[in-house]
This record gives structure tokens, sequence and C-alpha cells, in this order.
């Protein structure tokens, strides 16, 4: 199915675009009546074929491109514009971002695979590596109707006109004009098809591959940026709520008049919970209602409840590890089998096993969850910092009652997201409580909050057991994986990875290997699961990575060289042969994004030239190495540690490298590789959430550790392979292999091996 | 009755004492720039200049203030470009933003105080703002521009 462009300026006024603006919008098939719908003034509903994103150019030469899916750090606010400017050959300093409320009808890709639920879900690095062609291929249609345009205008063939820099030349005469005054002839013209588009030769890429700043950075240094907790209306109250502490539990009685107390404290709301699985709903609990943000959290400080904890009262994060580590002991539902493990075990040379553990996470953005809600005259709009807006306008309709025509889903500037806020949880309790209280509210989440009410991470063990002969190669491979999934979340009794987790650096092992199995535990969850940066590559990565540098050391091989032969030599792996049925892939055709094992080889062999491996070390130094396919991109690591002799950690230097495929704004690929291997860095030193009696253990940032400036890396460097493969995603790929690299780093420098993540205490002495 | 400056304005106050500066600025005054991340002065989203130092606005009760002089983010330099936040634009630190406010309140501070900072003054003076998109390296490069833009 392919989209076509319908120029809906044409027809007559389009919701919130001026009048006499030429006005673009890509177009589904049988979405006629919804372009309608859409110009005539009237919202979209949100019927999967449906015109989406649109761009429009004003008679004063303004050229409005709507981001549509969520910034909330990796800048998606400014490298897809930027890629509709390039190929409208717009100046960009004439250019202005508008983003886009939650409106599932009006954005598509026009790829099949990619449309349905959650187009606009900003998860799953799917930004650039979705949305590239389609918004290339906006902009085009846009540069070749103003070149239509001015031919018409000047009466000369159209093959003698050229649109540069916001202006149309006719190449004979010289002749220029400026796209403005070309917006009442182009708004006349019928939209060319598709195949008459013709999209820039790379060489004439203006933005593309080079960069734009991003749009928000004076904003953000000059405290003018928008997020979430920001947002103001008149009249608003300010809400803090107070929780089940327990996944599942409930107020039993409540004595309010303390709080009530509280100067500033205007109301106490009850919100009903919502018994696991609680998806996206809101725990419920009991509302502060109040005056300022301050009177809110006094009050919700005197609140005296008692709370009935329910079925997961008993959860604690230490025996359940050894729930977990008993599974993996155990044979699994096999996912995916290639020739015969156990026969290549048995007659192995020589045989490694080693278990492994990753714990829980919070996502702990800095900016927790907030949001502003008004509901009135059966309509809800809200202003949020969301991920999804889409899925949070489903959720409201349902929590309200209401059809989703009427709620407005308002996407601000996100404070972080690393998957938290693709839940919208936190905006139901907004607008249950607008709704209540009969006025505008803003919950904000305190930090105890947001790290005691997560969508944690999932706890993870896994036992890997490998074969290898007289020379040292491995010949057998056993990897087993067990996790309360995701779908614990939203459907009961769910204990089973689901493909997607699966396909998170798990089946798709790349390593080329004659016998291997891999197989899945059950695992059932006692908390909210859910998805945060890289998602299961965070334990898969590490388990893998961690367990093949075992390997090299076991066989006495260079760790890098390796991991070469473990790749063996560049192919495509298909885990379906292995009888992964089916195979998630990212959600991506196989043929446009396959395992390309020449590809982990390159990124291998590029960070590890680069970062000097090989190179002798002074004592108590070492350097770890790992590659990871996520995302569809190939991300590869080498970090250098110093452990002291009291066992403290310090980092040199880190190398990471990077195959993303086509990219768009290299400084910002830049930027989420240096962010995210922070990020990974953070949770393999420090960050762990355990869970006693049902309750997070920790509650802010001094025992919920996360990386801070003087423990990051002394040096970060960040290669980019050049390519010309369809772009990948980027904003979680750093994650996957930096822990992994780090505890081999340590293990070089110290002869330990870390197993456990977080390394916390392990190192000292 | 707390009277104080806030950006150079004249203004004063009479709610509840204990209630933190951070919230005074949000709330009261509108000036959200300076953002709330832990309440606990674990994280440096809220610094402010209180008397040209840096403070962490969310533990700083509003009675401890009076005849203070505030300053914000939005009252840094008025048209945005003071050192640090130019070099902050310079090397394109923010990634989300959320806590650049309190890194670049941080930075100013320290730099008026120190024009010249060791590399490990640096680490000493920002490892308390925490930047959960890990665009530590950008921050220290900045401070270092920022330092010798202000020569």
């Amino acid at each position: 199915m392919s989209a076509t462009i319908q120029n809906v300026s044409r027809r007559t006024f389009l919701h919130d675009v001026g009048a006499g603006s030429f006005a673009l919008a890509i177009a589904m098939p049988g979405a006629r009546d919804l372009v309608e719908r859409l110009v005539t003034g009237g919202r979209a509903s949100a019927d999967p074929f449906t015109p989406n994103v649109y761009l429009r150019i004003d008679p004063s030469g303004l050229v409005t491109i709507v981001a549509h899916r969520s910034d909330m750090g990796q800048g998606v606010r400014t490298p897809l514009p930027m890629a509709v400017a390039d190929e409208l050959e717009a100046d960009w300093g004439r250019v202005k971002i508008e983003q886009a409320i939650g409106d599932e009808a009006a954005f598509k890709t026009g790829i099949a695979h990619v449309d349905g639920p959650g187009t606009q879900n900003t998860d799953g690095s799917r930004s650039t590596r979705h949305w590239l062609q389609p918004l290339r291929e906006a902009g085009a249609t846009a540069r070749t109707m103003l070149e239509t345009a001015a031919a018409r205008r000047w009466n000369v063939p159209v093959s003698e006109v050229e649109a540069r820099a916001h202006r149309v030349v006719h190449r004979p005469t010289g002749r220029t004009v400026g796209y403005g005054d070309l917006v009442a002839i182009a708004r006349e013209l019928p939209v060319p098809p598709r195949e008459q588009v013709r999209l820039k030769h790379p060489a004439a890429f203006r933005y593309i591959g080079k960069g734009v700043p991003s749009v928000d950075l004076f904003d953000i240094t000059t405290g003018r940026a928008k997020y979430g907790i920001d947002q103001t209306l008149p009249g608003m109250k300010h809400a803090v709520i107070a929780r089940p502490p327990v996944y599942g539990g409930r107020v039993a009685s409540v004595d309010s008049r303390a709080a009530l107390a509280v100067p500033g404290v205007e109301r106490i709301v009850r919100l009903a919970e919502a018994p696991p699985p609680s998806g996206f709903l809101a725990l419920g609990g009991v509302a502060v209602i109040a005056r300022n943000t301050w009177a809110a959290i006094q009050g919700r400080s005197r609140l005296d409840i008692t709370w009935e904890d329910g079925p997961h009262a008993t959860y604690d994060s230490a025996a359940y590890r050894s729930t977990l580590e008993a599974t993996v002991r155990r044979p699994g539902k096999v996912i995916r089998n290639e020739g015969d493990v156990d026969q290549a075990l048995a007659r192995a040379a020589r045989r490694l096993t080693a278990d492994y553990y990753v714990p829980h996470l919070a996502h702990a953005t800095m900016e927790a969850p907030a949001a502003l809600a008004l509901v009135a005259d059966g309509r809800c709009e809200v202003w949020a910092p969301t991920q999804h807006p889409q899925g949070a306008r489903d959720t409201l309709a349902r929590a309200l009652g209401i059809p989703a025509e009427r709620v407005r889903v308002n996407v601000t500037l996100l404070g972080g997201g690393f998957g938290r806020k693709s839940k919208p949880d936190f905006i139901v309790e907004a607008a249950l409580l607008s709704r209540e209280v009969g006025a505008p509210v803003k919950v904000t989440w305190t930090r105890e909050d947001d790290i005691q009410h997560g969508y944690y991470h999932t706890v993870t063990a896994q036992h890997l057991e490998a074969g290898l002969d007289a020379q040292g190669r491995t010949i057998a491979w056993l990897h087993r994986t067990a996790f309360p999934p995701i779908g614990s979340t939203f459907a009961a009794g769910t204990t089973s990875a689901s493909p997607s987790e699966l396909g998170l650096g798990f089946v798709d092992l790349p390593y080329d290997i004659p016998n291997l199995r891999l197989e899945n535990g059950e695992a059932e969850a006692h908390v909210r699961i859910g998805w945060y940066r890289s998602v299961a590559n965070i334990q898969h990565a590490f388990a893998i990575c961690s367990f093949a540098d075992e390997l090299a050391h076991a066989a006495g091989r260079d760790p890098r060289d390796h991991l070469l032969e473990l790749l063996g030599p560049p192919r495509h792996v298909d885990p379906r042969r292995g009888g992964v049925e089916p195979w998630w892939n990212y959600g991506d055709p196989v043929e446009l994004y396959p395992v390309d094992t020449g590809r982990h080889r390159r990124v291998l062999e590029l960070v590890a030239e680069r970062a000097g491996w090989g190179r002798p070390l002074p004592p108590r130094r070492g350097r770890g190495i790992a590659v990871h396919r996520s995302f569809q991109a190939y991300v590869a690591s080498v970090v250098e540690v110093e452990v002291d002799a009291a066992g403290q950690v310090t980092i040199p230097r880190l190398d990471i490298a990077i195959d993303c495929g086509l990219v768009l704004h290299p400084e910002r690929v830049r930027a989420q590789m240096e962010g995210g291997a922070v990020m990974s860095l953070g949770n393999a030193l420090v960050g762990e959430i355990t869970f006693a009696q049902g309750r997070a253990q920790q509650s802010n940032f001094h025992d919920y550790e996360v990386l801070r400036l003087a423990a990051a890396p002394r040096e970060t460097h960040v290669h980019i392979v050049p390519s010309e493969a369809p772009p990948s995603g980027v904003g979680e790929t750093a994650v996957p292999p930096v822990a992994p690299a780090l505890c081999n780093a340590i293990f070089a420098a110290t002869g330990k091996r870390i197993r456990a993540l977080p390394v916390g205490n392990q190192l000292a002495t | 009755m707390v009277t104080l400056r806030v950006n150079g304005v004249q203004r004063s106050f009479d709610g509840d004492p204990s209630m933190p500066l951070l919230w005074y600025l949000r709330d009261e005054l509108g000036l959200t720039g300076t953002k709330y991340g832990c309440g606990m002065a674990l994280c440096g989203a809220c610094t402010v200049h209180v008397n040209g130092s840096a403070t962490r606005a969310c533990v700083t009760p509003m009675s401890a203030l009076e005849g203070a002089s505030v300053v914000t983010i939005e009252g840094l330099h008025p048209r945005g470009n003071h050192p640090v936040q130019l070099a902050w634009r310079e090397h394109n630190v923010p990634q989300c933003g959320y806590c650049q406010s309190g890194q670049i309140m941080q930075a100013a501070a320290l730099l008026a105080e120190n024009p010249r900072p060791t590399d490990e003054e640096v680490d000493a003076a920002m490892t308390g703002n925490i930047c959960r998109c890990g665009t530590y390296a950008r921050i220290r490069l900045a401070v270092r521009a920022a330092a010798g833009r202000r020569g």
C-alpha cells in the first residue's frame, strides 16, 4: 500500500491552518472522506486509513512543518522536519516547527508494515527508521508542485525551472520567485503521482547527513522550554497522589483531617484503584488537591491511610531471584534450535557454565511524570509529556467513558522518556481529578512516586552453557532466559516472553555456532513491568556479550579476535532456520533489515582499532569489548576501566562505534551514543530497584543511584560507520553493549567476573 | 512576610514560610525554568543563585530568604547570552534539556567564583547535577569553553 499526497488546501479551510496557505497532507487510499473532514474543520476520527503528516507554506513564505513524534531528548523535533525541509529546498531559517496533537488518524507513513496502532508512539527507536522516507517524499512532493507553479507563472516548461533555497529559479533567464509568491498557484494544483516526484540525489542534500542545531536549543538554555510539569491554565489546581505502595493494593481506610488542615489544601479525592493487570490505567489511591504543589505534597504527608496490600504483598526480590535462577536451571520452552546441543555438549573437550542476573531498574526521567488536564462538557484536553499520544487518547477515552474524538492530547516537551512516558497512567490521573474537581488539574509525581510506582525494567536470570572443542572453538551454545514479561502488565497470567521481547537481542544471536539452543522459562510478575530504553536487549546483551568474553578467556584467545571468530564470516543469519516463528525483527522486513554479521564485524573492528585495542595498559587497568545489534543498528564498544585498590571503578576512556545505515543527523547520533553509554554505565555500576513486602526499597537519588558527572568516562569517542543502508534505530542502541564491555574490562583489570548487576560493591576489598 | 528580589524585581511573600523557594518560583511567580527533580538536593535540577551562590531551591525555605537576591535561569542574562549559555549552545549540550537550567546555573556560579577551574574542580562542582540523558562529556567541554570565553 502506498501513500498519496493530497493538496488539502485546494478544497477549503484546513483546521488549524490559516486560510490561503498551501498545505499538504499525505493520505492513504480510501481516506478521502477523512481528508474532507479534516479540511472542513472537523477533527479526523481514529480511522486507520486517514490523512496524515503535512507541511504548509504561508504567502509570507513561512514554511511550517509538523513534528508528530515526541521529543524526549533524542532530538526528533529537529532531524525529521529537517529532512522535509531539505527535500522541499526550504531555507531552514524560514521554517517553523509545530508539535502535533495525538491523532493517529492524521499520521501514517504509508508503509503498510509500519502503520497501525501507535503510529505516533515514539518508542522502539523507530522515528528515523520508519519516517525518513515518507517525510522526504512529502517534502519532495511540495517542491515539485512549487516548481510546477513557477513554470506556470512564467509560462515556461517545468524542465527549465528548479527549486533552490526557498525560491524557484528559471535557469535560462535567471529569474527567481520566492515560495510565498507561489502559494496561490500551488494551492490550485493537483498533487503529482508518487512516480513523478523525484527525491534529491544525496550529493544535493542541504541538511540530511549534515544536521542543524536543535530547534529547542535556545529555549532550553534560557529556561523557556515548556515541559509537562510546566503547564498551567487559569484556575488550575495542583494534585499529588498517595498510591498503593504495593502493586494491586488498595485503600482500606483514610483519615484526611490533618491533610485538610494544611494551608492551601482544598480537597481530598479518592481515586479508584485499577486491579492488576492495570495496564495503562491509573493506580488509584488518595489525591490531595491544593493551591500549589508544596501544599499538595505537605497535605499528602499528613494523610493517614491504611492499605490493603493485596496479592503481591509478599514480593521479595531477593527471594524471587532464587526462583528465577532455579527456573533457568531447568529446561524451558525451546525458541530456537539448531544442530544438537546436548550431543555437542556431551562430546565437548571443555564445558563452561555461567548464570547472569539483571535486576529491576526505574526510568527516573529527570522530569518525573506530570500532566495537566481539563475535563469539561464531556470533553477532555490534556497537556502532557507523552511518548504515546494515541495510547493516551484511547486510555483517557476509556477511563472517562467518552469517545476518543472528544479527547485532545497536546504533546509537550518531555524531560526524558526512556519508555516511562509511553504509559499514560499519570495523564489519566489528571483527567479523572479534573472531572471530579471541575477545574483544570495538574498532577505532579514526586521523585519518590516515580521510583516507587514505576513500570520497571524487568528482572532476569539467564543460564548459559557452552562446549568448546580441543582447539577452543565454541561448538555448542545453550542460553535460557526467564523474566516477567511486559505482557503481564496488560494480560493476567502472562508468564512467557513475547516474540518481540525474545526478538530483543535473544533470538537474533549472530554467532556462527553449529549447535545452539535458546529457551525461555516462565516468570510471574509482581510489579508493573514496562519498556525501558533498549528493553530486553539490556539483559540479553549483558549475558551474551559477557559469556562470549568468558569463552575467549577460557580458550586463551584475545576477546576481539575470538568475537570475530564467533561472528564467523560475513553472512545473513536467519533465526527462522532455527524454528523462530514468528521472528519479530523489530517489525521490519527481513529483506530490508537482515541480521548481517558483516556489519557486526565492521563496527567491532572499527571500535577496536580506534580504541587502541591491544595496546599495553598500566596495572589495574583493563579493556573490555562487546558488539550487539538492536533496532537494526550495529553498535560495538570498548570500555577502558581502572579499578583502584579499594575496588573503586573509574573509566578513563570509552569508545563506541555505530553502523545505523544512512545517517540523518550525525551530531545527534553522536549525542545518543554518548548519552546511551552513560545510561548503560549507570545501569551496570549502580542501578537496582529491590522489593521487600511488595514495596520498592528505593525512593530517591540517594538510594536509587544513576551515573553522575564525576563517574562519567574521562574521554568518550564516537565512531560512525558511513553507510547507505536503510536507516536504523539509534536512540536505544548504545545501551546494550556498553554494560558488558564494562564488565569485560573489569575482568581484564581484576580477574573478577561480574555476573550479577549492578557492580555495586562487588569489587570492594 | 518575606521580602526578596527575584531576577532584580522586589517581591514579598506571605505564604507558608516552610515552602521551598522552588515552588514559590514555579507556582507563584510562574518562573518554570527552575525545575523540580528530587526535592532533596540530590539532583541539582532546581539550582538557582541566592546572593550569587549556587543554591538548591528545592530545600531552601522561603523563611531563609529575607532580603535575599535570587537569580533564576530566566534572569541569568537579559538576552540569554551568558557565556555559559553560549557555550552550552555551541556544544549542543542539551538532549531533553530538563536538567540544563540547573546545570547552567551551577556552571555559571562555579565560573563566577573560580574563573579558571581545573578538570577536577569542574567535576567536583558539577557532579551534584544529574543528567539522565548523559550529557556529561559535553557539560565538561562547555564549562571549559565558557571559562575560556570569560578569559
